[in-house]
């Protein structure tokens, strides 16, 4: 589904990503984890094609096609999702009318009519359980006023409806209690299906407790450094990014 | 924000077509005897014409307004601008059965159609091209719960009682500079009058289209609800693309006797002038109303995206104890645009409130600024306002800016001003694009998030028209 090869990127002149492949098939969970400043949020962002970045070098290549080369809007409706750390607020439009104008543009780029917005409501509602949450988020201006928690569990609401191929969730434990944790962790599991994909960005191996990830990367100073299953994360978590890092310099 | 947005901007005005038509026009300049001429050709009472005489004779020892208002122009040249422009018919206005073919076809073009079983069920139009209205529709059905809805020059003629009462109750013939003119040289405009006790069954709106070059338009709207009437009513404006600038200096006075209200909305798309600032409508209006009964209720509600330059502060006078006054306010500019809008709000009459909520979006090399005044009185025990006062700014070149003034002589008055400067971030874009939007429908739903407060005043025709408008007018104007 995507085939990442020797990326890098810069932010502001600096190099942030250097040399980054990775492959991620349909089906898999995939976590990449990391001390700060590793470069793993610059990663998402460049999947997703934030303007603030620059690709210096290396190819994308999503479902065979140049994932690079596509605006960041062919991107999202060719299926590929990125659950903001930093979800924005968007004062006056509400939860419900800019799910249905983001859902309706889907549509319209599979060809299809829109969807009448009764039947619509009825999706909503349906979706907005799976967060266990009540109808009335619906009708809140996206974000505004959300707490850092509902801020995160917004996104994977929006996540619900759009039903991406290739989900980025970008830190979306970080700020999260335990509850929260497991209501967003609940809804990203029973998205999970055999043709879409994963990948959590994590500094913190707790979110994998709950998403149980079939490959662990580690990265540091902007490349993967160490591979591995679940098994590496709860080697992460008691010897720390020290153990690894150190060992990454050597190398 | 980069060149991507710079390079979508700019799409055609829709309206800026020109009619086709031969017209009545009196030669360039201004003069006592044009004044005398304008009221000759409307077959006017004696009253009328002394009415226009001293506010002529006064405007000419009166200054333009130049130093206060944030916006820069270059001198008007009052003595090359077309007074009085009126289609040539064979036959009398003012009867929709005998209007030119091709003035409907224009209306028609603008999307108003003036054929009533064509028309948007309860809202009834007059329409005015030029200097004169060409015809006002369901006048008849209004006829029946006894509201008069008609062009001014009609009421001048059939109502002269009311008039005398009314006219200038409200905008004195010398309260500013622009006001005068008009007084001297007004045209025409639309009259309306609900009596004691009767609810407007329908919307009423005036339609404007000012057709002839240099031809400047000066209508005058007078809308008097009587004790406990209702009603609602809604302005338009359009005009061709010209590379010279056009004056559009009108009055409008709203008097709202004893449990009255009287809700008046605007939505403004003059011709802007083009990218480089040639051409566009200088757009110098006063608008004032006055809650004269106790309980009576005025609601301006304005959506102002056209005009090279606009000028204009619809207030009100709290009279009436217990009166509300209201000022829902969205300003766009864009390209060349300079706005300098706002609101009064006099409180007079005991517990009277009054509510602003100003919406400015700046974008390409616009200025918008907001003006606006609260004045409480010694006498206004207990006077309540709340002012909120957004800004948005798109792109790097625009300018925003807010001339809040407070004046409050009672001291159980309570007066709250809040204000906010925004930006459309590059990140708030990127959300919207990452969930499948494009950069316009991007821009477009965060500016009507923005604008919400406001559009929810309108009525619904008029919310979805202006929700679009907003659309067109800001597109390419992020990138």
């Amino acid at each position: 589904m995507l085939e990442i090869r020797n990326l890098r990127a810069n932010a502001g002149g600096k190099e942030i990503l250097r040399g980054i492949t990775l492959t991620v098939k349909a089906g898999e969970v995939h976590a990449v984890m990391g001390p700060n400043g590793s470069g793993k949020s610059t990663l998402a962002q460049v999947l997703a094609g934030h303007p603030a970045y620059e690709v210096t070098g290396g190819e994308v290549l999503y479902q065979g096609q140049d994932l690079l080369a596509m605006a960041p809007e062919e991107r999202a409706l060719a299926g590929v999702f990125l659950a903001f750390q930093y979800p924005v607020e968007i004062p006056g439009v509400s939860n419900a009318y800019f799910l249905r104008a983001a859902y309706n543009e889907q549509r319209k780029a599979r060809g299809e009519e829109e969807i009448d917005p009764i039947d619509f409501m009825d999706l909503l509602e349906q979706k907005v359980r799976m967060v266990e949450w009540g109808p009335e988020v619906l009708s809140r201006p996206v974000n505004a006023g959300f707490s850092g928690g509902e801020k995160k569990r917004n996104e994977i609401l929006q996540m619900a409806v759009l039903e991406p191929r290739l989900a980025i969730l970008d830190e979306t434990d970080s700020g999260l209690d335990i509850d929260a944790l497991r209501i967003v962790a609940d809804g990203v599991n029973k998205l999970r299906r055999p043709d879409n994909a994963t990948i959590v960005v994590t500094h913190y191996q707790r979110l994998l407790n709950y998403i149980v990830p079939d490959y662990v990367h580690v990265l540091a100073g902007g490349r993967i450094i160490r591979s591995g299953d679940k098994s590496l994360a709860l080697e992460l978590e008691a010897r720390g990014y020290d153990w690894l890092t150190g060992a990454g310099a050597a190398a | 924000m980069g060149s991507e947005v710079e390079s979508l901007v700019n799409r055609e005005y829709k309206y800026g077509f020109v009619t086709d038509i031969e017209s009545d026009v009196v030669p360039r300049g201004l003069s006592e005897d044009t004044v005398r001429l304008i009221s000759e050709k409307k077959g006017e009472p004696a009253f009328m014409l002394d009415w226009r005489l001293k506010a002529y004779r006064r405007w000419l020892e009166m200054k333009e307004p130049h130093h206060w208002a944030n916006i820069q122009y270059p001198a008007i040249d009052y003595q090359n601008i077309i007074y009085y422009s009126a289609p040539r018919t064979k036959k009398p206005l003012g009867s929709l059965d005998e209007v030119d073919p091709e003035l409907l076809r224009t209306y028609e073009k603008l999307g108003i159609s003036l054929t009533e079983q064509k028309m948007l069920a309860g809202v009834a139009v007059d329409a005015i091209f030029d200097s004169v209205s060409v015809g006002t529709t369901f006048k008849k059905t209004l006829a029946e719960s006894g509201v008069i809805f008609c062009s001014f020059s009609e009421a001048v003629r059939e109502h002269p009682e009311l008039l005398r009462k009314y006219l200038g109750s409200v905008v004195p013939y010398n309260d500013n500079f622009f006001a005068a003119l008009n007084s001297a040289v007004f045209s025409d405009g639309s009259f309306v009058f609900v009596p004691k006790g009767v609810r407007c069954p329908m919307e009423l709106s005036t339609y404007f289209r000012m057709n002839t070059a240099d031809a400047g338009q000066f209508e005058r709207t007078l809308i008097v609800a009587e004790e406990g009437a209702t009603v609602s009513y809604l302005e338009g404006c359009t005009a061709p693309k010209r590379s010279t600038n056009q004056l559009h200096a009108a009055v409008v006075e709203l008097v709202a006797l004893e449990g009255a209200t009287i809700k008046y909305s605007t939505v403004q798309n003059w011709y802007a002038g083009d990218a480089e600032g040639k051409g566009g409508i200088y757009n110098f209006v006063t608008k004032r109303g006055k809650c004269a009964g106790a309980r009576s209720k005025i609601s301006w509600t304005q959506v102002e995206t056209g005009s090279a330059i606009t000028w204009k502060y619809p207030s009100v006078i709290l009279q009436g104890d217990d009166s509300i006054g209201e000022f829902y306010s969205v300003a766009v500019v864009n390209g060349r645009q300079q706005a300098d809008t706002g609101t009064k709000m006099i409180h007079a009459g005991k517990r009277t409130r009054s509510t602003i909520v100003s919406k400015g979006i700046s974008a390409g090399q616009g200025n918008n600024s907001y003006r606006g005044q609260v004045k409480v009185l010694p006498k206004a025990e207990g006077a309540r306002n709340y002012t909120q006062c957004d800004s948005m700014l798109i792109g790097n070149r625009c300018g925003a800016h807010t001339f809040p003034y407070i004046d409050v002589q009672n001291s159980s008055a309570s007066v709250e001003h809040e204000a906010s400067t925004s930006k459309i971030g590059e990140d708030q874009i990127f959300y919207l694009k990452q969930r499948g939007l494009n950069t316009e429908n991007a821009i477009s739903m965060i500016v009507n998030g923005f604008c919400k407060e406001v559009f929810k005043e309108l009525p619904m025709e008029f919310a979805v028209e202006a929700q679009k408008l907003l659309g067109i007018t800001l597109e390419g104007s992020v990138g």
